[in-house]
Parts: structure tokens; sequence; C-alpha cells
């Protein structure tokens, strides 16, 4: 029995150490396996591999409601981010958020993978960087360079932030009454879109709580939120049929913008930003006329 | 001094802070604008941030408050008993369990009324179940440990229900339905609550007399012409209208019920009726005072009411133990 047990860990170590020798030592070129277990990162990998390069995405890629490339991400196999589960994928390039799976991560590189990780992205300069750093890391520099540019063509097509322009004041409202201020992806998107984030107005850092009654005094002319990220019921959304915040929208509706747009920074993040500088315009046109 | 000019100090007192509740909070309106936003001035975020923010705030305030100190009065001289108080006795926590059924199931989106029919059936259910588990001639230890046991049940059950809901700002809400808030809520919860605490009220003020000859136990009552069972009946339903309700649009406040009679009772006399309006003012005092604390402690915070009322109601409770020590053990 003790004999068995010996041998049992002789093979375990064995088996670690000739995988890990095996695959930080590629041969010579691109990762041929890569693994995701970040929402961000599979969507920036499926964006910039090559054809077989990567082999799993993290199970948040399939789910409609936060990944643009959920139709996309269905042809792989999933995984939970879980240890035990990336090690029998024999990756050769483990790619992560920097906020989540930690301890996973601490164990994978202890294991000899080699793991990337990948802050969340707060603006647009940083976006490019990393579809760049991407396409560097996966031997797909052009194919990054295409992606950069065709985010920056997709921006061009939305006038930029004039300051000489009226910029309408836009209220973040997310569930619990919270809001992004300045140093946020989400504030970038409702600048560059032609509009005055109240957040960072008020000189909020981060995402923090606004209280209703703040939102309300500053009377902002459109309110972006008011997505539910649930269909089972909670206290956390009732701010959004408050009779106060109903009377600021004055028979409008709150601007809702698809989280999977900018919960990742990435090149479809143009598309958050065609859609409120389409209401940025509406808004700059019904003052223009109704003067 | 006179009852009369008792309560002339407590009305004033609850006005003040009435008034003060109006005033405070994060958008920083000078007196001015709060005031002419009040009465429609024509300042339209102004009018928004009193008309529809505040003011449901301060009237919710000044009702739960007067629900918990009343029902508190009451339960202490029915039970003849110095520790009752809906919080202490599991009525508060039980009407929470109710409301959570009602909210997430989803059952209060259909139908609106439910959710404080429910915490009042709630409410109920913790009230039998107390009279059941103690009798009605409890002692202390007897009823403070019935209480005990409900508050755990009902906590735990509140607790699995949000805990077992798909959405993941369930979970985080159990702490407003343990702790209380009125952080933002809006007419439309004074207009959903207001008539049960109202009727639950009046229920609780009809047994002044009742309370007043009970105090020479249940045989002298019922010869003066007392009918126990109405009296029991008012009691029980009057108590679960008035605190489902309440609960059911801000959470569990525990011991203003427990505070408010012990400080008024030397100022009364031994009468229990003439408790009863002092309770109700003093109640709604401490949770609009409670209420305007948590805005300026920790503005933009979202502090618990139910945090502040602890912390000054717990050590309270520990000193009327030890003070009831000789009775209770």
């Amino acid at each position: 029995m003790r004999h068995l047990i010996l041998r049992m860990i002789g093979c375990l170590a064995a088996c670690i150490g000739l995988t890990a020798s095996a695959l930080s030592a590629p041969a010579g070129g691109a990762p041929q396996r890569v693994v995701s277990m970040n929402l961000c990162t599979d969507q920036l990998a499926m964006l910039v591999a090559g054809e077989g390069q990567l082999h799993s995405v993290s199970y948040l890629a399939i789910d409609p409601e936060g990944s643009v490339l959920a139709e996309e991400a269905r042809r792989f196999p999933i995984n939970h981010g879980r240890a035990e589960e990336i090690f029998m994928m024999h990756p050769d390039l483990v790619l992560s958020g920097t906020f989540t799976g930690r301890a996973t991560v601490a164990l994978l590189k202890r294991l000899g993978f080699h793991v990337e990780e990948f802050p969340p992205s707060y603006s647009f300069p940083e976006i490019r960087e990393q579809v760049r750093r991407m396409g560097r890391l996966l031997g797909r520099e052009s194919r990054a360079e295409e992606l950069v540019q065709e985010l920056d063509t997709r921006l061009t097509q939305f006038p930029d932030s004039d300051r000489k322009n009226w910029r309408p004041l836009a209220a973040l409202h997310y569930a619990n009454s919270y809001t992004s201020g300045s140093g946020t992806l989400a504030s970038a998107v409702v600048e560059r879109s032609g509009l005055e984030n109240l957040g960072t107005k008020l000189g909020l850092v981060g995402t923090i709580r606004l209280p209703l009654e703040v939102l309300v005094a500053s009377a902002p002319d459109l309110i972006i939120g008011g997505v539910r990220p649930s269909k089972a019921p909670a206290l956390a959304y009732q701010t959004f049929e408050h009779p106060a915040l109903r009377a600021v929208l004055e028979g409008g509706e709150l601007t809702s913008i698809p989280d999977k747009y900018w919960v990742c920074g990435a090149p479809f993040t143009a598309q958050a930003v065609g859609l409120l500088s389409a209401q940025a315009q509406a808004l700059r046109a019904k003052r223009g006329t109704g003067k | 001094m006179s009852h009369r000019s008792l309560l002339a100090i407590l009305g004033s007192v609850v006005a003040a802070l009435f008034l003060a509740s109006l005033l405070v909070g994060p958008a920083g309106l000078d007196l001015a604008t709060s005031i002419g936003g009040l009465f429609n001035g024509d300042n339209e975020a102004a009018r928004l941030v009193m008309q529809e923010i505040r003011l449901p705030r301060a009237i919710l305030g000044l009702m739960i408050g007067a629900t918990l100190g009343l029902s508190g009065a009451v339960l202490q001289g029915y039970l003849r008993n110095p520790l009752a108080d809906p919080g202490v006795l599991g009525i508060s926590s039980s009407a929470s369990f109710g409301a959570v059924i009602a909210i997430y199931t989803g059952l209060s989106a259909a139908f609106s009324l439910a959710l404080p029919l429910m915490a009042m059936a709630g409410a109920v259910g913790a009230v039998v179940l107390i009279q059941l588990l103690s009798g009605a001639y409890a002692g202390t230890l007897t009823l403070i440990l019935s209480g005990v046991a409900i508050t755990s049940l009902a906590g735990a059950m509140t607790s699995l229900a949000l805990n077992l809901s798909p959405n993941p700002f369930a979970a985080l809400e159990i702490l407003f339905w343990m702790l209380g808030s009125l952080a933002d809520r809006s007419m439309l919860h004074v207009w959903m609550s207001a008539p049960f605490m109202v009727a639950g009220w009046v229920m609780l003020l009809a047994l002044g007399r009742a309370l007043d000859a009970l105090t020479l136990g249940r045989d002298v009552a019922s010869s003066m012409g007392i009918r126990l069972a109405r009296t029991q009946w008012l009691a029980v339903l009057g108590t679960a209208a008035s605190v489902g309700a309440a609960t059911a649009v801000a959470g569990a406040i525990s011991f203003v019920g427990l505070i408010v009679p012990h400080m008024l009772r030397p100022l009364v006399g031994a009468q229990p009726s003439r408790l009863l309006t002092a309770s109700a003012l003093g109640g709604a005092a401490l949770i609009l005072a409670s209420d305007i604390a948590t805005r300026i402690i920790a503005p933009g915070r979202d502090l618990k009411l139910g945090v502040l009322t602890a912390i000054v109601g717990a050590p309270f409770f520990l000193w009327l133990v030890i003070k009831n020590r000789r009775n209770v053990l």
C-alpha cells in the first residue's frame, strides 16, 4: 500500500515536471494551445488568435448578456477558471485578468505554466495597447494592428467630443444607485460620445455610490442605466422606478447600453460610443430647435 | 409635569425633527431652495428632491417610529413584561421574512398589496407563535427566549430565501431586511403602507382602558367589563398591521419599541393608557433623529438605520436585564 502511494506521488511529480518543462519552452514560435480564463481576455483572444491557436475560453464567454462573441465562443471547450481543469488542458499559454482567480493564477505559475495577466482597460489608449499586447503574445501583430485600425475607423464615424459644442449632461445609474466617475471605461465612452459625465463633473473617481437625491438635483439631460443583469427581482433596481427619477426623464426611458459592449474594453466598445453618440446628437438637435 | 404639556413638548420635538429631516441630505440644497422646492417652487430639480425623495422619507420615519413606539408600549402593557418589543420578540424579523417572500418570488410585482399583506402575515405568525410558546402569563425569561428563537428562525429563513435567489444583488439585501433603512423610499411606499399603519394605530390606541384595567389582573379587569378576547385580538392585529406594514417598506428596525416606553414611563405615571400616545411621539422622534444621523455620519454610504438604533438600544436592553435580574432569574 505504502509502495503504491509513493509510486503515485512519484508519477504525479514526474508528470507535472514533464508537462511544465515541455510547455514552458514552445518550439520557438507562437503558442499553439492558448487557454483564456477571463471574459475580457476570452474576447480579445478570439479576435486576435489564428485558426487552431485558441483552445479554450471561460464559461462567461458564451453568455450573450456579457459577451459580444457568445456565438463564436461556442466553438471552444469551456473552462471555469479552476486550476485542475486548466492543468488538464495542457496549455502553452494561459490568459487571465488581474482581479479574478488570483489563487488559481498563483498555483498555475507554481506549476510552471506561462500565465499572462491583463488588467481591465479604463480608456481607449489602453484598449489599443491591450490589443497590440495580445498580438505580440500570440505572434499575430498584423492582425492586432488591423483591429486597432478598425477601432479607430469606427470611432472617427462619430464626431469627436468637441469642447465648443454643448455637451449634454449624462448620469450613469446602475443597480443600487452606483455610478462611474473619472478613470473608468464607462466615463471614457460617455465623454467620447460628446456627452459630459455627471460622475466626473462631481469629482467622483471609480465606480461609486451616487445618492438618487444628488442625481436628481443635478438635472441630467439623459440617464444611462437600467440594465438588469438577472430576471429575478431585487431591491437593487428599485430606484429605476422611483417617481423622482421618472420625473427627470420627463416620460422618456433610461438609455440602456448592453453591458457586453463596455464591460470589457475592445474594438466593439465603439458600439457603445455609437449608441450614446446618437443620443447626444438627438439632444443637441432638440435643444437647437427648442429655442 | 402635566400629561398635556408632556405631549405638547414631545409633539414639538417631533415637528422640529421632521423639519430637520427635510433639510438634511446629500444634495446640499440651501434653506430657501429647500422650502421653495417643498411648495412647488420654480426650481424643478429642488421640487423633485424635496417632494419625491425627502418628504416620503420624513413621513415614513415619522410613521414607522410612531408604530414602533406605540406597539412597544402596548406589548409591554398587554404582556405585562418590561422587555417586550416587536424587535426583541421577533415580530419585525418575521414580518421581514414575509416581505422577502413577497418581493423575491415576484408576487409583489404582480400584485403590489402582496408586500404589506405578506409582511403582516409574517407578523401575525410571530405573535401567535409567541403566545403558543409562552402562554398569556409567561415569565420574562420564557418570553425573551421565545423571541430569540423566533428572531433566529425568521432571520435564517430570510437568509435562505435570499441566498437561493439567482439574482446577484439579492444576497446583499439580507442586510436591509435585518437592519432597516429609509434611503430612497418614494411616495409609492407611503401610500402602500400608511393605511395599514393607521388602521393598526386605531386598534392599538383603543386598548388604553383595557391596559389600565389589566394592571389589576385579568380577573379584576374582566369584572370591570373588559372583554379579554377582544383585547387580545386588538393587540395582535393592531401590532401585526402596523409593524407588518412598517417592516415591509423599511426592514426590521429593533429596540425602538423597547427604549421609548421605558424612557417615558416615569413621566406619565404608572398608567399604561397615558403611555400610548406619548410612546408613539417618542418613537417618531427617535427614528427621525436616527435617520438624520445616518445621513450626517456617513453621507452617501447608505448606513443602515437599524445599526444606530441597535447601538443605542442594545446597551439599554442589557441595562434593563441587569435591573430586572431578580425577576428574570
